[in-house]
C-alpha cells in the first residue's frame, strides 16, 4: 500500500494567534513495501508527518493519498476505520496506551474493534505474544504488573494484532536497554522482509537506519530537507553535520579514514559492511 | 476540544498582561459583586461596555475571544431557558402549557441572567487569557497571607494550587496522545450509540489516570530530593510589585462602580 504526499502543509492551531506550521509543502511518496526512516531534530515534524499517514491529522492544505484513500483537510472524520486497520501505528512510549485487566486482553483490543470476534482474537494474541518475544505465562497477568520493556511489547503486540500492512513506528525503542532495542528492531526487519510489511520508522537512532532502512527521509523545521537511499544521505557527511545529525558509527570512521588518506567507493554503513571493504583493500581474506 | 478558550492563557504583552495578577484577580472579583448589583438595562450597558473596553485593552482579536467563549453559549441558553418557562406567575402571562409559562417577569428576568452569566464568562476568561497560571496562583498566595494568622496553610495551598494549574496543559496534551493511540487502535471517540460511547472512555480514562499518578509519585520524590518542606518558609523567584497602572486601573473600577450607583436609581 502506497503513500504519496501532496504539498502538504499542516498548522497547529490553524486560525488563532498560536498558529505555527508543523509541516510545510510536504512532497513524498513512500512505495508500497518499503522501509522508510524518519529523522530530523526534536520539533522537527516527524511525528507530525506520520501521523497524516493514518488520518489521525489532516492535512491544512494539499493531499495525502493512502492505498485508495485521499484524505484532505475536507474529508469527514467517519469511516477512517478501514483506513486505520491497514497503518498500524506504535505511538512514542506505546506503553502509555494499554488499559486492560490482562495482557491478552489489551492484546485483542485492536483486532476486535476492526471486527474480529473473540476466538479469532485470542489466536492472534497468541501469535502476537510469542512474535514480540513475551514469556508465554504473561499472558494472563495485568499489563500494570510487568516491567517497562515488557509493558512496551504488549502495546507492539497490540498493534501488530491488528495485521496491518503498514506500520509506523514513532522511536519504539526508546528507554530499551541496548539488548531489546537489537531485538526489537530485529523483529520489525523479519516482520518486513517475511510479510512484505511496510515499515515507516522515526528514530534518532543512526545505527537502526543504517541497518535497515532502504530510503532516508530528512526533516528540517517542517520542511523535507534530504531524502535519498541510507547511501545517498549518508553520503553527504558535511551537510549531516552542518544539520548536527549523527552518522552511523561505521560511516564515521570511514570517513576519519578517508581523511587520512583511505579510499572508498561506496561508504560502509554498517561495521560488517566496513570491516569487509577494510579486508578487501588491506589483502586479507574474504570473511564470510 | 482546541476551541475552548476558557481557563487558557494567551502570551501577549498589553496593559491588561502586564498589570499585577493580585490587581486583576480582586478586580475580577469586584466586578462580579457589580455584576450582581445591576438591576436596569443601563447598568447592564455600562457594564458591557467596561468588559468590551477592557477586552480592548487586552489588545486580543476580538474574533479569537468571541470564538472561544462560543462554545459556552449552550450553558448560556440552558439556564435562560429554564429562567423563561419556569419563573413565578404574579406579572401578566404571554402562554402558558402545563408548567410551563412565559410571563414578563420571566422575560425580564431570563435576559438579565444572560447578561449576567455572560458578563462574568467574559471577564473570567479575560483572566485567566491575560494572567500566566503560575502568577495566579501567586496572586491568590499573596491575597490569602492574611489568614496565616488562623494557622491555615497558606503556602502548601498554594503550592498545591500551582501544582494542579502546572499540570492542567500536560494532562491535557497526555489526554490527546492516548486517544489518538486509542483510534489508531480502532476507537471511535464521539460516534455511534450512547452505550457504545460510555465504553470508549475507559481505554482513555484508565491510561490517563495511571498517567497521573506516576505524575505525582515522579514530583514528590522530585521535590523531596530537592529538600522541600512544607512548612518552612518560602521566598518568591518572581516578585509581586504593585505599580502605579494597577491603582489606575483600580480607579478606573471605582468610577465605574459610582456611575453604577448612579444608574441603579433610574426608574
Amino acid at each position: 500500500m502506497a503513500i504519496t504526499f501532496k504539498g502538504v502543509t499542516y498548522d497547529y492551531q490553524a486560525g488563532t494567534p498560536m498558529s505555527f506550521s508543523a509541516l510545510k509543502n510536504i512532497d513524498l511518496t513512500v512505495p508500497d513495501g518499503d522501509y522508510l526512516a524518519v529523522i530530523g531534530h526534536t520539533g522537527s515534524g516527524k511525528s507530525t508527518l506520520v501521523q497524516h499517514m493514518n488520518a489521525l491529522l489532516k492535512p491544512t492544505s494539499g493531499s495525502v493519498t493512502i492505498g485508495e484513500r485521499e484524505i484532505t483537510s475536507q474529508t469527514n472524520n467517519k469511516d477512517l476505520k478501514p483506513l486505520r486497520k491497514e497503518v498500524g501505528m506504535v505511538f512514542q512510549f506505546p506503553e502509555h496506551q494499554l488499559f486492560e485487566e490482562t495482557v491478552k486482553k489489551d492484546i485483542m483490543f485492536g483486532p476486535m474493534n476492526f471486527g474480529k470476534n473473540e476466538v479469532e482474537a485470542d489466536q492472534l494474541a497468541d501469535q502476537m505474544i510469542d512474535i514480540v518475544g513475551l514469556p508465554e505465562n504473561t499472558a494472563d497477568r495485568s499489563p500494570f504488573e510487568l516491567s517497562g520493556g515488557q509493558m512496551r511489547r504488549v502495546a507492539i503486540a497490540g498493534v501488530l494484532a491488528m495485521q496491518p500492512r503498514v506500520l509506523i513506528l514513532d522511536e519504539p525503542t526508546a528507554g530499551l536497554d541496548p539488548q531489546g532495542r537489537t531485538e526489537m528492531m530485529a523483529m520489525f526487519n523479519r516482520l518486513h522482509q517475511e510479510q512484505g510489511l511496510t515499515i515507516i520508522l522515526v528514530t534518532h537512532q543512526m545505527e537502526d537506519v543504517a541497518n535497515y532502512a532502504k530510503h532516508v527521509l530528512v526533516m528540517d523545521h517542517g520542511e523535507a530537507a534530504k531524502y535519498g537511499t541510507a547511501e545517498e544521505v549518508f553520503t553527504d557527511v558535511e551537510w549531516l553535520r552542518a544539520n548536527n545529525l549523527d552518522l552511523p558509527i561505521a560511516t564515521q570512521f570511514a570517513h576519519q579514514l578517508t581523511q587520512r588518506g583511505a579510499n572508498f567507493t561506496t561508504v560502509p554503513l554498517t561495521t560488517a559492511e566496513l570491516a569487509q571493504e577494510l579486508a578487501r583493500q588491506l589483502g586479507g581474506k574474504r570473511h564470510e | 476540544m482546541n476551541k475552548l478558550i476558557f481557563g487558557r492563557y494567551l502570551p501577549m504583552n498589553s496593559w491588561v498582561h502586564r498589570l499585577d495578577p493580585r490587581d486583576k484577580l480582586t478586580l475580577s472579583f469586584f466586578f462580579f459583586i457589580l455584576v450582581f448589583m445591576a438591576n436596569n438595562w443601563e447598568t447592564y450597558l455600562l457594564l458591557s461596555i467596561v468588559t468590551l473596553f477592557s477586552i480592548w485593552m487586552s489588545k486580543i482579536p476580538w474574533h479569537f475571544f468571541f470564538r472561544g467563549i462560543r462554545p459556552l453559549i449552550w450553558l448560556i441558553i440552558f439556564t435562560v431557558l429554564l429562567q423563561l418557562f419556569f419563573s413565578p406567575a404574579g406579572s401578566h402571562v404571554y402562554w402558558q402549557w402545563g408548567p410551563f409559562l412565559i410571563t414578563q417577569f420571566g422575560i425580564v428576568n431570563s435576559a438579565y441572567v444572560f447578561m449576567r452569566f455572560l458578563l462574568i464568562i467574559a471577564m473570567s476568561t479575560l483572566l485567566t487569557l491575560t494572567t500566566q497560571p503560575l502568577d495566579l496562583a501567586n496572586g491568590i498566595e499573596s491575597l490569602m497571607a492574611p489568614l496565616k494568622i488562623v494557622h491555615f496553610p497558606v503556602e502548601t495551598t498554594a503550592m498545591m494550587l500551582s501544582i494542579a494549574l502546572r499540570f492542567v496543559p500536560t494532562l491535557m496534551d497526555e489526554t490527546e496522545t492516548i486517544m489518538n493511540a486509542q483510534r489508531a487502535r480502532g476507537v471511535d471517540f464521539g460516534s455511534g450509540s450512547i452505550m457504545k460511547q460510555i465504553k470508549t472512555v475507559i481505554p482513555l480514562l484508565v491510561p490517563l489516570f495511571v498517567s497521573a499518578f506516576n505524575h505525582a509519585e515522579d514530583l514528590s520524590v522530585a521535590m523531596e530530593a530537592r529538600g522541600y518542606q512544607p512548612d518552612t518558609p518560602r521566598t518568591h523567584y518572581r516578585q509581586l510589585v504593585w505599580h502605579r497602572q494597577d491603582t489606575i486601573s483600580w480607579g478606573f473600577y471605582i468610577v465605574v462602580f459610582i456611575g453604577l450607583l448612579a444608574l441603579r436609581q433610574l426608574p
